[in-house]
């Protein structure tokens, strides 16, 4: 791989070094459009295994299309683009030839409102199982109960499993759509804002999964709150118009931030 | 403010009026409840005309009239199976096209077409809507009752025939062009509701279902028909009542034969199109009375339908959570 010399070395002292060894997920000189519009300038930045990289920054700023080239979500939508590497477990995902649907089955995703399907609690679980495996209803009810668990969900939903996911609190439908992602076995998860829409326990009970879940995932979570940040990642990236500002560990970027930038965020000067 | 519009007007006459909260509510609330009580009424008129004039037939065909097939109009005995079974039979026949076509098409338009074209197809179908059914008619005559005769129809029976609906001699006006001409009246129904429905659900659904690593048609298969589901099921059931109560275009093309054949190379008769044909010419009160009561039928069988298409999607609904 060809590392060209960055124009802004000194803050990218981490990410320009040889991918390190326990990167998950490696971005190497990513730039993104929006048709003409360049959403990101030049990132390069290592997701590490079995951590929590939260992604800061204000409205605007890349983060959550960051979030979404690294599971190729915008191959849907014409008009935009990616340029740059982005390597999981050494591929470049953004290279030809790489199919986006098993792309998707090793980089899991969840949004900012529940998305649950319109189908049974059992059902929403068992569903992306079905799509990539064929297994016997002993596994799959196994596998189900197993994504549930590591949702912290399943002592709440064992007795109604096929009753309808909607009627499930949004703090529940937001874990059962971790468990839907967890459950094909993914080994990245990425979260797009997920407790923007939930009430303060349920966002609680999520970070606490969150927590949980790093043990085994790669976890990149996207979000607004720097409190959030600060109580559930390992390292924070801030983000400002498109660029990676800073990446260091939560307690060293909010407490000894080494941009100007960074610190003016961080303090509320602006956002 | 409850049911007497009344008692709040003379609550109100006691006060200086603001306009906001005054007369001009009142005067509202008046009308809409009118307007409310006037549909109402016209719809137990109809009932009650329709079961009135009928009332000779009723009295002396009784239930016969539902399941005998003679329709003589000079022994004065009338039996309406024939057209029960042409309306439904065509009626069905035409939504089972037409919900295939237009669901299949609405899925094209609204998750793969490009943009532009997607438009452009949507008003070109939409616009089918808009062409007035005697039209229909005469295109089904001189165009489609044609084809069907020489080339649609002998296609079937080479293929399929040996089935009973393909078998017998193929006449040009008969059930088949009937439900063709039926489907594409209401293929827009179905089409463009269908369509609206698919685009309203939110992209974050195919998001969610294409993040799990499907491909594009299982997110729709899977994820967002069912979504759509109950509109749909509804759209399919506005069009059924189009189709049930299509006079004019189908009287052109179905060959008018009050006779029932399981062949749909024969000709049949709706109820709609008996009594548009055969009102003028009615001579006798009994002869009058029975059309009325066909047309109390198709009443009936909307409702019947519709009230059958309600449960259905209720149950669809119910073990919707599970399936």
């Amino acid at each position: 791989m060809q590392i060209a010399p960055s124009t802004r070395n000194e803050t990218m002292l981490e990410t320009t070094a040889p991918t390190d060894a326990e990167a998950g997920v490696s971005v190497r000189h990513l730039n993104f459009f929006y048709g003409s519009n360049q959403a990101l300038r030049d990132v390069s930045v290592d997701f590490r295994a079995r951590e929590v990289t939260a992604l800061i920054g204000p409205s605007g700023c890349g983060k959550s299309t960051l979030l979404r080239v690294l599971n190729r979500m915008y191959d849907l939508y014409p008009g935009q683009r990616a340029e740059g590497e982005v390597l999981i477990d050494g591929r470049n995902i953004l290279g030809p030839g790489v199919d986006a649907t098993s792309l998707r089955r090793d980089v899991g995703m969840v949004f900012q409102k529940p998305t649950p399907f319109p189908k049974s609690i059992y059902e929403n679980v068992a569903f992306g199982i079905r799509l990539h495996e064929k297994l016997g209803r002993a596994e799959l009810d196994e596998r189900v109960r197993w994504a549930l668990s590591r949702a912290a969900l399943w002592d709440e939903v064992r007795d109604r499993l096929n009753a309808s996911a909607l009627g499930l609190s949004g703090g529940q439908q937001q874990r059962l759509c971790i468990a839907r992602s967890i459950a094909v076995r993914p080994e990245v998860l990425l979260l797009d804002e997920p407790t923007s829409a939930l009430d303060p326990i349920s966002t609680l009970k999520v970070e606490e999964l969150i927590d949980e879940l790093k043990a085994d995932f790669t976890i990149v979570i996207v979000t607004h709150n720097m409190q959030q940040a600060a109580r559930c990642a390992d390292r924070v990236a801030f983000f400002y118009l498109g660029e990676l500002v800073e990446i260091a560990s939560a307690e060293d970027l909010f407490t000894r931030p080494r941009e100007k930038r960074t610190q003016e965020y961080v303090t509320g000067r602006f956002s | 403010m409850g049911d007497g519009a009344t008692t709040t007007w003379a609550a109100g006459s006691g006060r200086v009026s603001r306009p906001e909260s005054g007369l001009a509510r009142h005067a509202f609330m008046l009308t809409v409840k009118a307007a409310t009580a006037i549909f109402a009424l016209i719809m137990a008129g109809l009932v009650l005309v329709l079961v009135s004039g009928s009332w000779a037939s009723l009295r002396h065909f009784g239930l016969r009239f539902l399941w005998t097939s003679r329709w003589d109009p000079v022994a004065n005995v009338f039996g309406g199976l024939p057209f029960i079974y042409g309306t439904v039979v065509s009626s069905l026949i035409a939504l089972l096209l037409a919900a295939s076509i237009g669901i299949l098409s609405a899925l094209f338009l609204a998750e793969f077409a490009p943009r532009r074209l997607s438009g452009l197809l949507g008003i070109l179908i939409e616009l089918l809507a808009a062409v007035p059914s005697v039209v229909f008619g005469l295109w089904g005559l001189f165009v489609l009752a044609p084809v069907v005769q020489r080339d649609i129809g002998p296609a079937l029976q080479a293929a399929f025939g040996f089935l009973p609906i393909f078998k017998g001699v193929i006449y040009g006006v008969n059930m088949l062009t009937a439900s063709l001409i039926l489907t594409l009246m209401i293929v827009p129904t179905v089409m463009s509701i269908s369509r609206d429905l698919i685009s309203g659900v939110p992209g974050r659904y195919r998001e969610a279902t294409l993040a799990l690593g499907s491909t594009r048609w299982e997110a729709v298969r899977y994820v967002v028909l069912p979504m759509v589901r109950p509109g749909v099921f509804g759209a399919c059931m506005l069009a059924l009542g189009r189709a049930l109560g299509e006079t004019i275009a189908v009287t052109m093309v179905i060959g008018n034969r009050p006779s029932i054949s399981a062949s749909l190379f024969a000709p049949g008769y709706t109820i709609a199109s008996a009594i548009a044909n055969e009102f003028t010419e009615a001579t006798s009160d009994l002869y009058i009375s029975a059309l009325i009561e066909l047309g109390l039928l198709l009443l009936v069988i909307s409702i019947l339908i519709n009230a059958a298409g309600r449960l259905f999607l209720a149950r669809l609904d119910r073990d919707g959570g599970r399936a």
